[in-house]
C-alpha cells in the first residue's frame, strides 16, 4: 500500500517531504528507542513512534524507511522537520495513542516483521 | 543478447541437476498413512493437505503408496471401505536422498509418476517425497542465489576499483566528530554512506557499514564528546575505526552485552540507552574490536567484507 494511502485512510496529518508519498510501505515497526530500530525494522517499513527529535531523521534515513507517524498528536521538533524536509523522510502525524494507531495499520494490511509466525 | 543468456542459463540448468541432491529439494514434513488406516478416511487427508498420493508407512518401513487415482479405481470398483493397506501399490519405485537430481527428473518421466518417496540409503527409512513441483522449484531457488552472487560480484567489482591500477588500494575516509548535540547526531554515518554508494559498494553493505558507523558515532557523542572516525575502503573490505579521548570503558566484555547501559536518564528520554548499540555494531561487523582504558578514551575498530554473502547484520 501506498503511504499517501494511508495517510489518506487514516487521516494522518504530513509535516514534511510531502512530495515523497508516493511510495510502497512494505510494514510497519513501532518503538521509541533508536537501536532498537536501527537492529529490527527494515526498508520501506513505516516507524510509529512518540520520539519528536531529529535524531529519528537519521534513523530512518539510515534504514531507508518509508516515512514516521507521530502519535498522541505530537508534534515533530522545528529542526526535526526540517532535517526531514532535507532528507526526505515524510513525517506525518496522527492523534490516536500508539495501540490504536497500530490496530488500524495492521486493518490496513499493514504487515509487521514476523507477520506469519505467531508465538509458537 | 537474450538467446545468449538463455543458453548460459540452460547449462546452468542441466549442472544443477547434476549438483544438486534429492534430499535438498524434496519435502521433509511428510504426510503418511498407515496400512490399516480406512479408505472412507483417506479422501479427507488427501484433501485436507491438498496432496494427491501418499505413502503408507507401517512403523518407520514404507510398505506402499496410495494415490487419489488408487482412490478412485477403489470408488469405481464399488467403494466399500476397508483398510488403506489392501489398495495401495506396494511396487514401489523410490530414490535415495543422496541421488543426483537428474535420477529422480528421469524416473518420474520415464514411469510418468507423480511423485516418488525418498529413502535413507542406509537405513531404509522414509525421508520424504518428491515431486516435479519440488524440483522446480529447488532449481528456481537455486538459479535465485546464483543470480545474487552474480549481483554482489557486479557491485564489488564495480567500476571504481577496476579503473585503479596498484598494487594495493586504499581508499580513506576521514571524519571528525566534536562538540554535537545528541539530536545531531548521525551526520557521519550518513556522509560515509552517500560516500560508500558512489563508491558503487553493494546497498546492503553500505547500509551495513552505516549502521555500525551510526551506533559508534551516537556512542561518542553521548560518552566522549569528542572523536574521529577513519575508515579505509580496500576492494575487498571495509575497515572501520572509531577513536575517542573519553572516559572509557572499565568491563569492555559486559558493556558489549544486550541490555547493559550507563546512559543517563535525560538520554534515555531520547530513545537512547537500550545497551543495544554495540550489539548492533557487532552484527554488522566480521571483525570487532574494542580497547578502552579508563580515563584515556575508547577505539572500536571492526571490518565489513565487501561481497559477503549474508549482506544484512544478523
Ligand atoms: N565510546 C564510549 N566511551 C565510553 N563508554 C562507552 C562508549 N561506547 C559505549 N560505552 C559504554 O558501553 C555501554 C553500552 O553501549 P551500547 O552502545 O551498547 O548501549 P547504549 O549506548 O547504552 O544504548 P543504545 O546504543 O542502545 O542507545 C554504554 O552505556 C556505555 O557505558
Ligand atoms: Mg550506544
Amino acid at each position: 500500500m501506498r503511504l499517501s494511502e494511508i495517510a489518506q485512510t487514516l487521516t494522518l496529518k504530513v509535516r514534511s517531504a510531502a512530495g515523497h508519498l508516493d511510495t510502497d510501505v512494505l510494514g510497519g515497526y513501532a518503538s521509541d528507542l533508536m537501536s532498537d530500530v536501527m537492529a529490527n525494522a527494515e526498508e520501506g517499513y513505516l516507524w510509529v513512534t512518540l520520539q519528536t527529535h531529529a535524531n529519528i531523521v537519521a534513523v530512518a534515513a539510515m534504514k531507508e524507511l518509508a516515512g514516521i507517524i507521530l502519535i498522541n498528536g505530537r508534534e515533530p521538533e522545528k529542526e526535526t522537520a526540517e532535517k526531514a524536509e532535507e532528507k526526505n523522510i515524510p513525517i506525518l502525524v496522527s492523534r490516536l495513542p500508539a495501540f490504536e494507531l497500530i490496530g488500524r495499520l495492521y486493518d490496513l494490511g499493514i504487515p509487521g516483521l514476523r507477520a506469519d509466525a505467531e508465538e509458537s | 543478447m537474450i538467446a545468449a543468456n538463455k543458453n548460459l542459463q540452460f547449462t546452468k540448468i542441466q549442472e544443477l541437476v547434476y549438483e544438486l541432491k534429492v534430499a535438498e529439494v524434496m519435502t521433509k514434513n511428510l504426510i503418511t498413512v498407515a496400512p490399516d488406516t480406512r479408505m472412507s478416511e483417506l479422501r479427507g487427508i488427501l484433501r485436507d493437505n491438498r496432496i494427491s498420493g501418499t505413502p503408507v508407512v507401517d512403523g518407520d518401513r514404507m510398505v506402499g503408496i496410495v494415490s487419489v487415482e488408487d482412490f478412485i479405481t477403489w470408488l469405481i470398483r464399488g467403494g466399500v471401505d476397508c483398510p488403506v493397506g489392501q489398495v495401495m501399490s506396494r511396487k514401489v519405485r523410490t530414490l535415495f536422498a543422496d541421488e543426483p537430481l537428474v535420477h529422480a527428473v528421469s524416473k518420474l518421466e520415464e514411469h510418468g509418476y507423480g511423485r516418488l518417496p525418498v529413502l535413507d540409503r542406509s537405513k531404509n527409512t522414509l525421508l520424504g517425497l518428491i515431486t516435479k513441483g519440488d524440483i522446480i522449484e529447488g532449481l528456481l531457488q537455486e538459479l535465485q542465489i546464483d543470480y545474487h552472487e552474480e549481483e554482489i560480484h557486479r557491485y564489488r567489482a564495480s567500476h571504481f576499483f577496476e579503473d585503479m591500477i596498484a598494487d594495493k588500494i586504499t581508499i580513506n575516509f576521514h571524519y571528525h566528530i566534536h562538540g554535537k548535540k545528541i539530536e545531531q547526531g548521525g551526520e557521519v554515518a550518513s556522509d560515509l554512506k552517500r560516500s560508500l554508494k558512489r563508491l558503487g559498494i553493494h546497498p546492503d553493505i553500505v547500509r551495513r557499514a552505516a549502521i555500525a558507523t551510526y551506533e559508534a558515532e551516537m556512542n561518542v557523542i553521548i560518552y566522549a564528546e569528542e572523536g574521529r572516525v577513519d575508515v579505509n575502503v580496500e576492494p575487498d573490505v571495509i575497515l572501520i575505526e572509531v577513536r575517542d579521548r573519553g572516559q572509557g570503558i572499565a568491563d569492555v566484555a559486559r558493556a558489549v552485552e544486550p541490555g547493559y547501559s550507563t546512559a543517563p536518564d535525560w538520554v534515555r528520554e531520547l530513545g537512547f540507552g537500550a545497551g543495544m548499540g554495540l550489539q548492533n555494531i557487532k552484527n554488522c561487523a566480521r571483525d570487532f574490536d574494542i580497547t578502552s582504558t579508563v580515563g584515556r578514551g575508547t577505539t572500536l575498530k571492526i571490518s565489513i567484507p565487501t561481497g559477503t554473502k549474508e549482506k544484512r547484520c544478523a
